[in-house]
């Protein structure tokens, strides 16, 4: 292999090479090099094999365009899959690997593939792999497709940023048009932001000689410098890759290789396009060999990279833009012959090394085939702005027609190839002026599949399409082109059709006779490229994608010994000690119902509702009646959604005559708010009522056992605890240690139990308060898993556990305010629906199991038959019964006490007999005990 | 990602902003008879209008409920008010 690097002046640095391996051997390129050029400049052809042939294929394009050479790339012992050669800067050191080959690209066993294509058509999958079961074949199918292989090793640091920003106008775009345009905003006084994808600006300028009677570079060079002393900024290597609502525009800005792009959202006053266009293939006979590409390429790979890709070349082009390249190739040293399309049909010659081109029997030698079927212009943002397109018969393409709001296209990319117009355009687009397209010097012939043609003919080079396999769909009547797409998997490689998609329908239009046109495009959705999902993710990992609430009294918590895990969005104790955890929560349930247990409940929400209208609006947001509640008085109830579904419940306390307060879930308390502020707002004087989230105002220490009252007496507080002055379900307001207290006699646990809510701040010395005299009675702190089995004895729900998307409060035992409630409230009538009054709904009910038998699994379905009648919601072993329990949701429960159920989990049948919901001191003497 | 005005707030990003309901649906009062159908709709019937449409929408951030007049095609925002100027 020799050097196919010329001394032609380029945009790479000669005197810095680059050593580097591809597929286990050695290799040297040149700062500024991408894989790809690296990999030409050595002579190498071969860089992949296709997705399912496994075909040999050297890269067609030299940026964007190219679906063929896609590399996993290790540098310092850190793996990246998926990198396109074409765009990927080459870095000393990489080791590079072709994906899709083993062991190598130019050796790979699964060459012989090929062999078995008659079977291996659009759709063979779905026709081959059916009987009896895809999912036999799915994992060894599954083994075989795909690209690179994700290293199981984190990537540490690999996080990207992701900034907010806005400018007046985004140039998108870095070529002729689009550098004319910053400049001309940038020195308007506008703010300007200009990105462009390559590292080095310019667009496909550097192929030219002169712009504007100067060489590139310093044209080039005199833009940036006066967009720069204008103010305005440059991205570079910066993807425009979606354009959202209301001009946000998603920019991924690429650093050095192996870090994480940073994404920019940035907010555009205006956006204008000046994103170019593309060389499209020639559909032929072995059209996908390496050694061909794009007459474009071939002028990038020797303007940017000093790199000619051939030594013969054979040039089939139907259009005007090929003479520049010629000439351009010639003067680099290279032989070059024009084949006219229009003179018959050409087939290349040749296999991992091509031969030559092959036109009616006539065959011309070459080393390599550089093809144009006409410039495609790059609409894609357009259409993710939502900008129209109109077919073009004369360029034959689609481009730009009726424009988004705030947003314009100029250049290659509006159909406009000339330099001089596209300048001209750039200029009216920042003035403000309608952007009337020119004519144009560019002329072409039509050049597109012809069906029924012999050969294997590539339409989609990666997801190995042929034109055979349009012609297959066609006949099997895939024929919309959404359909066409996703039977044969055309345009569904990685490059998203850019090479693939005009052939596609072009193909599809002449089998159906239609002008192409009518057939249309499929929809351009974003990202342009691909880009790593890192991008998206940015910094929410971890604590900053969902933040804890934490509790005042985690040090106590955690000097305790606590277990913390999440419930709810709180951190919070689940069991105290660091032994075997069933073991310690089983003793700390034992010690509740023995003497008692402490439990810091602070994440229990506490929401105030104030004001003269507070009693109506209450009365109206509960299901219970909430108006007869006096001061003082503790009322258990449940909120329901209109549609009559339990939304939470709890407690609500009356503190006074125009203040009450709402205990509701710890995890539902922002959605219980919302709640309340939206029927707030619908209709009623909003001086009249107020809403205040407290829940984070106040802690709680909950007491709960038959000793609760002996350990609050001992806090001293001026209070009469006994009976019959403080009843169970009121509140009664103290102080300690000179700060409010509320003391609220509620239960969740079916013992005598005190929950004691102070001021955040002060939580501390109550605490140590609590627990201190707690100890001396044999009470102690008490995790949320105690908690848990304590109120499922008791038969307590906990709403989204205990319940679902279609319990009502009568299925639970609660049906009173449904026949007897007088004024309206929330979700009223639909508690007498069809549905809501229909026999067999499901209720809440106990379930036990044979002596001896181990728990219920949570989610096991009550069946009848193999038809599910219910399903297990709490599970848990009683160590105060010393058996296992379980709560269920079963059709009609409530009138099957007693009857015995088949259970059914992973296939397994288990026994279980329905009870009522309660399995503890059912008659409630221990909850008013003295 | 949409722009959207609270009233209250100004300029907000769209994640800040919860839809509630359309413009102008009315609660039936359930003290008296509301037949099936009334009901359903209540619950469940919108409009859906293409084009220019009017709704409700909460800020999360100030709790606030205010309508917004938006283009339900081109997603462009006309006006936001708050309801309670609207009510009065």
């Amino acid at each position: 292999m020799t050097s196919h690097r010329t001394a032609r002046t380029a945009l790479i640095d000669r005197s810095k090479p680059l050593n580097f391996i591809f597929d286990g051997k050695p290799f040297q390129g040149v700062a500024g090099d991408t894989i790809a050029s690296a990999l030409l400049a050595n002579g190498v052809r071969v860089m992949g094999r296709s997705f399912k042939y496994h075909r040999p294929r050297g890269p067609w394009g030299a940026w964007v365009d190219d679906p063929n050479a896609i590399m996993s790339v290790s540098l310092d012992g850190r793996a990246f899959p998926n990198c396109p050669a074409t765009t990927t800067p080459l870095v000393g050191g990489m080791q590079v690997r072709a994906v899709n080959a083993f062991p190598s690209a130019q050796f790979d066993i699964k060459g012989g593939l090929d062999l078995f294509r008659r079977w291996l058509g659009a759709g063979f999958y779905y026709k081959t792999f059916m009987w009896p079961d895809w999912h036999l074949f799915e994992p060894l199918i599954r083994k075989m497709a795909g690209l690179g292989d994700v290293s199981r090793d984190v990537l540490d640091g690999y996080c990207s940023d992701q900034v907010y920003d806005d400018c007046d106008v985004l140039v998108i775009g870095g070529g002729a048009a689009g550098l004319v345009a910053a400049h001309s905003a940038a020195v308007a006084g506008q703010g300007v932001v200009l990105v462009d994808d390559h590292p080095v600006l310019g667009g496909g300028l550097h192929q030219r000689t002169m712009v504007e009677g100067i060489i590139p570079a310093e044209w080039i060079a005199a833009q940036v410098a006066g967009i720069a002393a204008a103010g305005g900024r440059i991205l570079r290597a910066t993807t425009a890759f979606g354009i959202y609502d209301h001009r946000m525009v998603a920019l991924a800005e690429n650093g050095p290789f192996g870090t994480a792009p940073r994404l920019h959202r940035m907010r555009a006053g205006r956006i204008i396009l000046a994103t170019g266009a593309l060389d499209r293939p020639v559909t032929f006979a072995n059209n996908d060999r390496p050694g061909i590409m794009s007459i474009d390429a071939a002028g990038e790979y020797l303007a940017r990279y000093g790199v000619c890709v051939g030594r013969r070349i054979a040039m089939v082009s139907n259009n005007s833009n090929a003479d520049a390249a010629q000439k351009m190739l010639r003067e680099a040293g290279a032989d070059v012959l024009r084949i006219d399309p229009s003179k018959g049909a050409f087939c290349a010659v040749g296999g991992k090394h091509l031969k030559g081109i092959a036109q009616n029997g006539t065959r011309t030698a070459a080393d390599t085939i550089l093809a144009s079927g006409g410039m495609t212009p790059l609409v894609h943002l357009w259409r993710h702005a939502g900008g129209k397109l109109d077919w073009c018969a004369d360029r034959q393409a689609f481009f730009p027609a009726a424009a988004p709001e705030g947003m314009c296209v100029i250049g290659a990319a509006n159909g406009t190839f000339d330099l001089a117009s596209a300048l001209d355009e750039a200029r009216a687009a920042v003035a403000g002026e309608q952007i009337l397209r020119a004519a144009t010097t560019y002329r072409l012939s039509p050049l597109w599949p012809e069906p029924g043609s012999k050969g294997r003919q590539w339409i989609d080079f990666q997801h190995d399409v042929t034109l055979k396999d349009i012609e297959l769909a066609a006949r099997e009547n895939y024929v919309s082109v959404e359909h066409l797409k996703r039977y044969t998997t055309l345009g569904m490689a990685s490059d998203q059709g850019k090479t693939s998609n005009m052939a596609g329908l072009a193909a599809m239009a002449a089998i159906k006779g239609k002008p192409l046109p009518e057939v249309g495009t499929t929809t351009f959705r974003p990202p342009f490229v691909p880009v790593p999902l890192a991008l998206y993710h940015g910094g929410h990992g971890g604590q900053l994608w969902s933040p804890l609430k934490r509790l005042a009294l985690e040090p106590q918590h955690r000097a305790a010994g606590a277990a913390m895990g999440e419930y709810g969005g709180w951190l919070r104790p689940g069991w105290y000690g660091g032994g075997n955890a069933p073991e310690l929560i089983h003793g700390e349930a034992l010690m509740a119902r023995a003497s008692a247990g402490i439990v810091d409940a602070s994440p229990l929400g506490k929401i105030e509702v104030m004001g003269p209208d507070a009693e109506a609006f209450v009365n109206f947001i509960y299901y219970n009646t909430i108006k007869t509640l006096k001061p003082g008085h503790i009322r258990y109830g449940f909120m329901l959604t209109e549609g009559g579904v339990i939304m939470d419940d709890g407690v609500i306390a009356r503190l006074d005559r125009n203040r009450f307060v709402i205990s509701c879930s710890s995890s539902h308390v922002d959605t219980v708010r919302s709640h309340l502020e939206a029927w707030r707002q619908d209709g009623n004087d909003l001086d009249r009522i107020f809403i205040h989230d407290v829940t984070q105002h106040w802690a709680t220490i909950t007491i709960a056992g038959p000793k609760a009252r002996e350990i609050v007496r001992g806090l001293g507080l001026d209070l009469d605890l006994s009976a019959g002055a403080f009843a169970h379900m009121t509140l009664r307001e103290a102080q300690f240690d000179g700060a409010p207290l509320r003391v609220a006699w509620v239960s969740f646990t079916g013992d005598t139990s005190f929950e004691l809510s102070i001021r955040r701040t002060g939580v501390a010395g109550l605490w140590d308060a609590v627990t201190a005299i707690g100890k001396d009675a044999g009470a102690g702190p008490i995790g949320i898993e105690a908690l848990s089995i304590l109120r499922a004895e008791k038969g307590y729900i906990m709403v989204g556990k205990d319940t679902d998307g279609e319990t009502m409060p009568h299925d639970l035992g609660f049906g009173i305010p449904r026949l007897k409630k007088k004024t309206a409230f929330l979700g009223d009538r639909s508690l007498h629906s069809e549905k809501a009054s229909a026999a067999g709904r499901k209720s809440l009910v106990g379930l036990t199991v044979p002596f001896g038998a181990v728990a219920l699994p949570t989610g096991a379905h009550v069946v009848e038959g193999k038809r599910s009648a219910g399903y297990v919601t709490s599970s848990y072993d009683s160590p105060t019964l010393g058996h296992p329990i379980a709560l269920g949701l079963v059709e009609n429960g409530a009138a099957r006490l007693g009857e015995s159920v088949e259970v059914w989990h992973l296939g397994a049948i288990r026994h279980a007999t329905i009870c009522a919901a309660c399995f503890f001191d059912a008659e409630g003497e221990r909850l008013h005990a003295e | 990602m949409q722009i959207f005005p609270c009233p209250f707030c100004g300029a907000r990003p769209e994640a800040e902003f919860h839809f509630a309901g359309e413009l102008g649906k009315v609660r039936p009062d359930t003290v008296a008879q509301v037949n099936p159908e009334d009901w359903t709709a209540y619950l469940y019937a919108q409009r859906n209008e293409k084009g220019a449409v009017r709704e409700v929408w909460m800020h999360t951030t100030c709790a606030e409920l205010f309508m917004m007049e938006r283009d339900s095609v081109t997603m462009a925002v006309v006006a936001s008010k708050s309801l309670r100027k609207v009510a009065s």
